[in-house]
């Protein structure tokens, strides 16, 4: 029981850190990086974000949403199922648990292998660049918004049962 | 008609409307 309380703490702390980085550097990309890389665009500077800044930010961004997602599921422990089948309770903590998850696909099969043309370190046409950056774009925008929700619903708590009737 | 996710204002607005429509969902259908 002790060992598994431990697990548990050490667990939810690492899913807070990683999950900090993780959205942090999901909305410093859509609330910063796009509109100042347009900017940048404009006066011949985007060089210094794409080629220095992206990158690793890149980096920190999707492997802090593996750790996330594998802190959060070591932290579910028994309750993994029924979180996942919306059951025993687990109903609201598994809708977050869903939305996270979707996010995390997001992220390596979309915005990744999109962001690898955009940036280069992938070879690809002009064309296929434009098209790729769309795709990353509208997969990141859907992140944010379905950030939303499932901070909400990983809130879940005696407040929550109280004030929304979960 | 335009993507509600082109801006961050309609970003934020559908993530505050499905955060509504899931509400709704886990309080009349989980048990």
């Amino acid at each position: 029981m002790e060992n598994l309380d431990l697990v548990a703490a050490l667990s939810r702390w690492i899913h807070f850190m990683a999950g900090v980085m993780w959205i942090g550097l999901l909305y410093y990309f859509n609330f910063v990086q796009v509109a100042a890389l347009k900017n940048a665009s404009a006066d011949g500077t985007a060089a210094g974000i794409s080629k220095h800044v992206a990158p690793r930010a890149l980096l920190f961004f999707r492997w802090s949403a593996v750790v996330t997602w594998l802190a959060g599921a070591a932290l579910l422990g028994p309750l993994f199922v029924d979180a996942f089948l919306l059951r025993n309770g687990m109903g609201p903590m598994g809708i977050g648990a869903w939305l996270g998850t979707i996010m995390l696909i997001n992220v390596w099969v979309l915005i990744w292998p999109n962001q690898k043309k955009v940036l280069g370190m992938t070879p690809a046409s002009e064309a296929e660049k434009s098209k790729a950056r769309r795709s990353a774009f509208l997969a990141s925008r859907t992140n944010v918004m379905l950030s939303i929700p499932m901070l909400f619903f990983m809130a879940a708590g005696w407040s929550h049962r109280a004030l929304f009737g979960l | 008609m335009k993507n509600p996710l082109d801006s961050l204002w309609g970003t934020v607005i559908a993530g505050l409307v499905l955060t509504a429509v899931l509400v709704f969902f886990a309080r009349n259908f989980l048990g």
